[in-house]
């Protein structure tokens, strides 16, 4: 049975085949099995290293998770991927694209291809859930109002958020507003869709929502979707493929079977959430008698 | 001793880096072709937050210093028997410097406080990188409107600032302590220049206008996105913009008015 869901998601492919953007710079994207491509990137903040030598590769139109400890350079990682940062060696190339390479004005144009759903949503404050989601469509193309007004609502519709265009971001709760941010980063029907943490302080409820959010736009928009995320369970759920990272490494990469299968003991700790292991539960200390009894 | 040195050095490059940074974000705003559909509906609704809303602390204290320069001068000049030239004393003096200097101390406080603080919660709440990941320049779009409305406003409201206080002064001249009207207004108009004058003190409000929005700016696209680091820029916003004020005020003085 079709569900109001369904019936949107069969809405936007067909608005998708009978307009077109206007782009100020065309950053043709070749098609290619891998969408993104990472090579012996290197990063450091400080005396910190990030990223010793990262290598992943992201298969088009797939969901490919990315996941990993906390201060492992997952979010870095997506800055990368998005051309905020740039790294101290190696590259990112988009489509064959390298995009340290780019002008600012072709940095810019190839965003356009790009959606990212931000942590914390980063809704614009001052615009209501509507001109949220009709801003990338506003600046990005020359649609007549009344066609833009008919796409919001479809991607609103889309996440179950119709209802409320009329909200200011601060009316809203954390989950509503992770779901008009996804709205938003859709709203141009990008090529790649990249998550940060989208799984992060949610609700069971709001959790079940994204996730089969995220599976069912991938299927029928047809993008590429990363998932940073260390929400082992709903990640694995859904992701045709992981990486694992750890101490500025890819440690381990493959399906969620694979994943799971891992010999790997580093692997084993972080999916199966143990306390002690290759990360160890103490930190280093003398020993513990001759410290008591001083 | 190597490592005080190797510190010197790193605080004076990331200084330098900082003012490289300070000058590229100027060049992109001011140069960057705008954005024809948005850009003067931007711009308007900026002018309306920076200089609209900064209009009632300006005219209320270019009220009272106007009247406080009024009471001072007759003051001082009733001694000598040249209560006559309160009113060239008053215009000359708000025309000249506080109109401009005061103006933008107050617009420092007011309006660069308030654009640190907006541009600073943009970037702690990732509105910024947001705008970038939708294929929006932050600089064209946040930056630039917030830049121009504020070198447009400030000469509009120094001029505003001037005005009031001529009007305070008569107030309290004419009206409180007994100056004749006619003398007032008369050598005023006979000591007052347009060029001289008037021009360079608009030209002080704009130099100001440009120092205050550019610190503004920088400082909330520079602060670290906590709620600390926003206090912090904030604060450096009204310091650093105060004592460029000033120190301007000097030079430019000093070029217009002194044999320099």
């Amino acid at each position: 049975m079709l569900t109001d869901y369904d019936i949107a998601i069969t809405d936007i492919n067909y608005w998708k085949c009978y307009f077109s953007y206007k782009r100020t710079e065309d950053v043709s994207l070749s098609n290619t099995d891998n969408i993104i491509e990472i090579n012996h990137l290197e990063f450091s903040r400080g005396d910190r290293v990030i990223f010793k030598d990262i290598n992943i590769c992201i298969p088009k139109g797939k969901i490919t998770a990315v996941m990993g400890p906390s201060g492992s350079g997952k979010t870095t990682l997506l800055k990368m991927i998005g051309g905020q940062l740039t790294p101290d060696a190696g590259g990112v190339k988009v489509s064959g694209v390298p995009i340290a390479g780019l002008s600012r004005k072709a940095l810019f144009a190839m965003r356009k291809k790009m959606g990212m759903l931000f942590q914390s949503g980063a809704l614009f404050s001052e615009m209501s859930v509507f001109e949220n989601v009709a801003f990338p469509l506003q600046v990005n193309t020359d649609l007549e109002p009344s066609l833009i007004r008919d796409i919001v609502l479809m991607k609103l519709h889309a996440v179950g958020l119709r209802g409320a265009i009329d909200l200011m971001p601060s009316e809203l709760s954390g989950g509503m507003a992770r779901r008009v941010a996804l709205a938003r980063a859709i709203a141009l029907d990008p090529e790649i869709v990249m998550y940060d943490e989208p799984f992060a302080g949610q609700d069971p409820v709001g959790m079940g929502v994204l996730v089969t959010l995220i599976k069912k736009l991938n299927q029928s928009l047809g993008h590429t979707s990363v998932i940073i995320s260390h929400d082992i369970q709903e990640t694995l759920s859904i992701a045709d493929y992981i990486c694992i990272m750890a101490e500025g490494e890819v440690i381990a990469a493959g399906t969620a079977q694979e994943i799971k299968e891992s010999a790997s003991a580093q692997v084993q700790q972080f999916i199966n959430g143990y306390p002690d292991g290759p990360v160890p539960f103490h930190f280093p200390a003398q020993d513990y008698l001759a410290q008591l009894k001083g | 001793m190597f490592d005080f040195l190797a510190l010197i050095g790193h605080q004076s490059i990331s200084k330098l880096a900082g003012f490289g940074r300070a000058a590229i974000i100027l060049s992109y705003a001011l140069v960057a072709w705008p954005e024809p559909k948005s850009s003067f509906k931007l711009l308007v609704k900026q002018l309306y937050h920076v200089g609209v809303k900064s209009l009632l602390i300006i005219a209320v204290s270019g009220l009272f210093i106007g009247m406080v320069l009024g009471l001072q001068g007759y003051t001082i000049l009733v001694d000598f028997g040249s209560e006559q030239s309160v009113g060239q004393m008053v215009a000359l003096s708000l025309v000249r410097e506080l109109a401009p200097v005061v103006t933008a101390l107050l617009f420092a406080g007011r309006a660069g406080s308030a654009l640190t603080a907006e541009i600073g919660l943009m970037k702690a709440t990732e509105q910024l990188a947001s705008l970038e990941m939708i294929g929006v320049d932050p600089l064209r779009r946040i930056v630039a409107p917030r830049l121009w409305a504020g070198f447009i406003s400030m000469p509009i409201l120094s001029m505003i600032f001037a005005v009031v206080g001529v009007y305070g002064g008569a107030l309290v001249s004419i009206e409180w302590l007994g100056v004749y009207s006619g003398s007032f207004w008369s050598v005023m108009q006979g000591s007052v220049d347009f060029y001289d004058d008037v021009l360079n003190g608009v030209i002080k409000a704009i130099v100001f206008g440009i120092a205050v929005t550019w610190v503004a700016l920088y400082q909330g696209l520079e602060s670290v996105p906590t709620s600390e680091g926003i206090s912090q820029s904030t604060t450096r916003t009204v310091v650093y913009s105060s004592l460029i004020i000033l120190a301007l005020d000097f030079v430019l003085t000093a070029l217009m008015f002194g044999d320099v």
